[in-house]
């Protein structure tokens, strides 16, 4: 078992996340090339833009395996635009971007505006513990129709759907890393 | 189910935006149709301004905040974060940039400073603020006004590297050295650098800067992006290098995987191939210092 935590290294906040997976005792590796997806059993999709992300996905042929890869069971985390790359639908993003396209779920992306409308909040996520997380939410998306075997895992107090998985796949809106939350990461690590 | 209000405009919020920015590059555009190129080579932000830095340079005269119809119309062209500039010290443009909803402000050396004894209070915007430096003293002071992201100066609109790589490794050298410090050393320093204690303690406990840090200023070529990005800093912004070259869209992208693949010499390799003339680069050694950009508000 190798148990390694790899994470998409093509653009974005990679160094939070593994400075968090490493607190909780993961070993990670930084995935830029499809050699690196061998020696990972789990893989985290950081922030980022996932317009330059998608396009390097496709360039480095990274696109496939990870799609074959998640269909045999590989847990897989999206965070923020990596959730944009899961969602098999994307509203309001650039005609043809190419994304992973996993989940049963539309991602709209810059739900809340733009920077200006960026924001850290409170929220409840039951799945991964009692305690409310303070998460960050930077030019975030949003999740809408949730297809079934889509289980809703935390919502803003309007209702507006910021966590969902479907079994092996999670998405969030929001960064737990940027905040220093540990919660979500411990929950990803037991998938 | 939130438990309490939701806060915008913090230091979390602003340094957050640059934090996904990493790994990427930040391009000079001047029309829409250069977003939508830089867009699609795989940008990650664009940098909306009238005139790229050669041109400033070219033309002289007073470089000012761009046109507000320009970065709107940008703004609605491309879905990644625009930023714009404001001169430094220009408190004003900054306020009708935040009134447009610009994603960053850069105040930018390369504009003609407005004020050449105050740097813009960023503290008091919600939009969050990205300043050039040289050296650790100019960043920390820029991070002291609000600045939530850093960049090198280099000398910009040279497409020369060497400003940038000389201020990267001054930052750098700067950090270590103040890392070694004892406490009375590093209140002397924090005196000499005209910054609270508390931030010069901070960084000499964590051995870097509190916020992202890129590099500006001459890039100019997949390679020199990617030296950069060796040399330790989080990401690239190319000015005139990409729209004053030959293939701007094939530049673009191969100074993006450059970007990416920093450590991988066969992937530098193959993208840095038939890429078409970069930029004419000048000496900056020759270089009258009234002509210097990096010289402006330190």
């Amino acid at each position: 078992m190798k148990n390694v935590v790899g994470v998409l290294a093509l653009q974005g906040d990679v160094s939070e996340h593994r400075v968090i997976l490493e607190r909780l005792g993961a070993a990670t590796r930084e995935v830029r090339l499809p050699k690196d997806l061998v020696e990972i059993d789990r893989l985290i999709i950081p922030g980022g833009e996932s317009t330059t992300i998608g396009k390097l996905l496709v360039m480095y042929e990274l696109l496939e395996p990870i799609k074959r890869l998640s269909k045999k069971g590989m847990p897989l985390w999206g965070t923020c635009a990596g959730a944009i790359l899961m969602a098999k639908h994307v509203a309001d993003g650039r005609p043809g971007q190419p994304t992973l396209a996993l989940m049963d779920i539309t991602a709209r992306r810059n739900a809340f505006g733009r920077q200006l409308d960026s924001f850290v909040a409170d929220i409840a996520v039951p799945a991964v513990g009692k305690k409310t997380l303070s998460v960050a939410f930077i030019r975030a998306p949003l999740f809408e129709n949730p297809g079934k075997g889509v289980d809703v895992l935390a919502t803003l107090p309007n209702g507006d759907i910021v966590a969902a998985r479907q079994g092996n796949l999670l998405i969030t809106s929001f960064h737990p890393e940027i905040t220093g939350e540990t919660a979500i990461h411990k929950y990803f690590l037991s998938l | 189910m939130a438990e309490k209000k939701p806060s915008k405009s913090t230091f979390t919020v602003k340094s957050g935006l640059a934090r996904m920015l990493k790994g990427g590059v930040i391009m000079d555009v001047v029309t829409v149709e250069h977003a939508k190129i830089a867009e699609d080579a795989g940008a990650v932000a664009v940098m909306a301004l009238e005139r790229v830095p050669s041109d400033i340079r070219k033309q002289g005269g007073v470089a000012r905040m761009s046109d507000p119809k320009l970065i709107k119309q940008i703004m609605k062209a491309v879905t990644i974060p625009v930023m714009a500039k404001a001169r430094i010290g220009h408190f004003v443009e900054a306020q009708i940039l935040e009134a447009i909803g610009v994603d960053y402000i850069d105040e930018s050396e390369v504009l003609t400073p407005a004020d050449e004894e105050h740097h813009i209070s960023k503290h008091n915007f919600n939009v969050p603020f990205v300043c050039g430096c040289r050296n650790l003293g100019e960043a920390l002071r820029r991070i002291n006004e609000g600045a939530a992201m850093i960049r090198t100066k280099g000398e910009a609109g040279t497409g020369n590297v060497v400003e940038a790589v000389r201020q990267t490794h001054a930052v750098f050298r700067e950090i270590k050295q103040l890392s070694e410090m004892n406490d009375s050393q590093i209140k002397k320093a924090a005196k000499e650098m005209r910054i609270p204690y508390e931030l010069a303690k901070q960084v000499a406990r964590e051995g870097k800067l509190p916020v992202v840090n890129f590099s500006a200023g001459g890039i100019a070529t997949p390679a020199d992006a990617a030296l950069m990005m060796q040399i330790g800093v989080e990401g690239v912004f190319v000015g005139s290098g990409i729209f004053k070259s030959q293939n701007p869209a094939k530049r673009a992208k191969a100074i993006v995987e450059a970007t990416t693949h920093f450590n991988n010499p066969d992937i530098i390799a193959k993208v840095s191939e038939g890429l078409g003339e970069p930029m004419t680069g000048l000496d900056v050694r020759s270089m009258p210092e009234a002509e210097r950009m990096a010289s402006r508000g330190i």
